[in-house]
């Protein structure tokens, strides 16, 4: 049963989009891959993905351990500010930020003032992007915080470590698998977003098009051969991701057995 | 060094952990801090080593106020209930770890490492992981990872608590030696009473977040101060108001005018020790330790009557 479910939701369309996109041979996908406008949203999302992953990391970090290991005022509504991102739909993300850094919006003049452009162009869709990528650190590592508890820190403390001696060398590697997979996530929202970014960016042709937005352009162009190129791409971009995250991990897996 | 505790006092909400307590550990003793569960000794433990601030009240360690010195800078040497091994590192890097946050140099770092390693009989293990060590050498890594940056003292949280009984008394024994070997100050945590009397050379029996009495193992058996502290350390018969302690009742061959009637309900052996229990002809159970031999010689059975010979109970003024 969940097989059969699993194969009509993502088998059959997955192998479809693989099968088109061969249909013409290899030189037509090297052709449809190689244009100027499909390398450079392959750039720009690479780019995103390059910015906003290593911020949302150590935020989604510094946030899981300031919720589970401290008591304070406002912690409820921290962790529900930080689940936030989940509950708005993308594209209201999108046009939210345009009224706020938009040429009409709230800090338009100032931005535009001191020369900056936030909107249409890297910056919007990089906060875009680490908008709706917020929780997913932060939420795979608080579960993995709580598991492995707090005698190994305080055991590090009561051996002259200082803060930063113990994250980094007993929490850190003690949460790692929570981040890693944090990370992996975050790294597949930002690869696939669409509607927040569809709507800061603009979606100016060779310049603020990443991946998923140039497979539309494309759809809509009719290049049904850019179109699913581009899709396949983006799979195995996530894809690598994946793999070489578990990679990653398995390495310090054997040189840790748990 | 000595260790001092004044008019500590620490709560959890509306718990009171801890009610102005005031202990002094002696320079190089070996102390036993016993209680039942939730009668503050952990926390007491944890205030020494900073791991927990107190509402009121001070610390010292030798001739230092620590009271508001972090865990860190306090040179005290932990050991967990629960090992609290750093997973991920071998065996070496964790003893090591004291002296890596030190940046001590990597010559003198292995030395000690290989030291410690031999002083808890784990030499040989160095390269592998705590999830590859059992309950009982977890324990020693954890405890030569405590020792290796020279602490000031030594503070063991139910050190042995979470290992098997034969494991545990091994421990122990071990444990003693290894202090008369190097003398450092240590204060255990323990419910066991046994394992107090066996170990410390003092003990404090804590009760409700106070300290009931502290002294030599022997002084609060044969002189307690109060009923809790006489039904805590060592068994006890309770008669009403009054205790005797089971190994305090003879079983008389023939009645005479010191002896009452019993009925024995039970005998149990306990290889040396023989546990018998009894009805007195007023109703009330008790029940006396004899020897196996003594045993023997009286031929008890369940069943039958017979004279007992009571001590002078104890009585506490309430």
């Amino acid at each position: 049963m969940a097989l059969g479910y699993l194969a009509l939701l993502l088998g059959a369309p997955v192998a479809m989009i693989f099968y088109r996109t061969f249909e013409h041979g290899l030189a037509a996908v090297w052709e449809a891959l190689s244009t100027p406008n499909a390398l450079h949203a392959l750039w720009l999302s690479v780019e995103l993905v390059a910015i906003v992953v290593p911020l949302n990391t150590a935020f989604g970090i510094a946030v899981a351990i300031l919720l589970e290991r401290h008591r304070f005022r406002g912690r409820a509504v921290l962790s529900l500010i930080v689940d936030l991102p989940f509950a708005i739909s993308p594209v209201v993300v999108g046009l939210s930020l345009v009224l706020v850094y938009g040429q009409l919006g709230w800090f338009g003049n100032w931005l535009d003032a001191h020369g900056l452009q936030v909107i249409f162009s890297v910056p919007g869709m990089v906060m875009a992007c680490a908008f709706v990528s917020l929780p997913f650190v932060a939420r795979e590592t608080i579960p993995v915080l709580r598991e492995v508890g707090t005698d190994a820190e305080q055991a590090a403390a009561t051996l002259g470590a200082n803060g930063w001696q113990t994250f980094w060398r007993v929490t850190l590697p003690a949460i790692r698998w929570g981040v890693v997979y944090g990370v992996v996530l975050t790294t597949a929202r930002v690869l696939g977003e669409f509607g927040a970014v569809s709507i800061v960016s603009g979606r100016l042709e060779g310049e603020t098009q990443t991946l998923p937005l140039y497979v539309q352009d494309r759809f809509e162009n009719f290049d049904t051969t850019g179109a699913y190129t581009a899709s396949v791409e983006l799979a195995l971009l996530a894809l690598a991701t994946l793999v070489a995250m578990n990679l990653l991990t398995r390495r310090t897996r054997s040189r840790t057995p748990v | 060094m000595a260790i001092e505790a004044s008019h500590v006092t620490k709560r959890f909400g509306e718990f009171v952990a801890l009610d102005d307590v005031s202990v002094r550990v002696d320079d190089g003793a070996l102390t036993a801090l016993l209680g039942p569960s939730g009668s503050g000794k952990s926390t007491l433990l944890r205030i020494i080593a900073g791991l927990e601030t107190p509402d009121a009240g001070s610390v010292r360690i030798g001739e230092e106020e620590v009271t508001a010195t972090p865990a860190r800078s306090r040179g005290v040497g932990f050991v967990f209930q629960h090992y609290a091994p750093f997973k991920h590192m071998t065996v070496h890097d964790n003893v090591a770890f004291g002296l890596t946050v030190r940046k001590r140099p990597r010559a003198e770092v292995d030395a000690r490492v290989l030291e410690l390693l031999q002083l808890v009989r784990l030499d040989g293990l160095a390269k592998r992981y705590p999830s590859q060590l059992s309950g009982g050498q977890q324990q020693r890594m954890a405890l030569a990872r405590a020792l290796a940056p020279q602490p000031k003292v030594l503070l063991l949280d139910e050190p042995f608590g979470a290992l098997d009984a034969q494991v545990r008394a091994e421990l122990r024994e071990w444990l003693r030696r290894l202090h008369e070997e190097i003398h450092v100050t240590t204060i255990f945590v323990t419910h066991d009473q046994e394992e107090a009397m066996e170990v410390a050379e003092q003990i404090v029996v804590m009760n409700a977040g106070r300290i009931e009495q502290a002294g030599a193992p022997r002084e609060l058996y044969e002189s307690p101060r109060n009923e809790f502290v006489m039904s805590f350390v060592g068994p006890v018969n309770r008669l009403g108001d009054s205790f005797v302690r089971p190994h305090d009742i003879q079983i008389m061959p023939h009645p005479d005018e010191t002896t009452t009637e019993a009925l024995i309900r039970r005998v149990v052996h306990l290889g040396f020790e023989v546990r018998v229990e009894l009805t007195l002809h007023d109703g009330r159970d008790i029940w006396a330790q004899v020897t196996r031999e003594n045993a023997q010689e009286l031929e008890l059975e369940e069943g039958q009557i017979l004279a007992v010979r009571l001590p002078d109970p104890r009585v506490f003024a309430a």
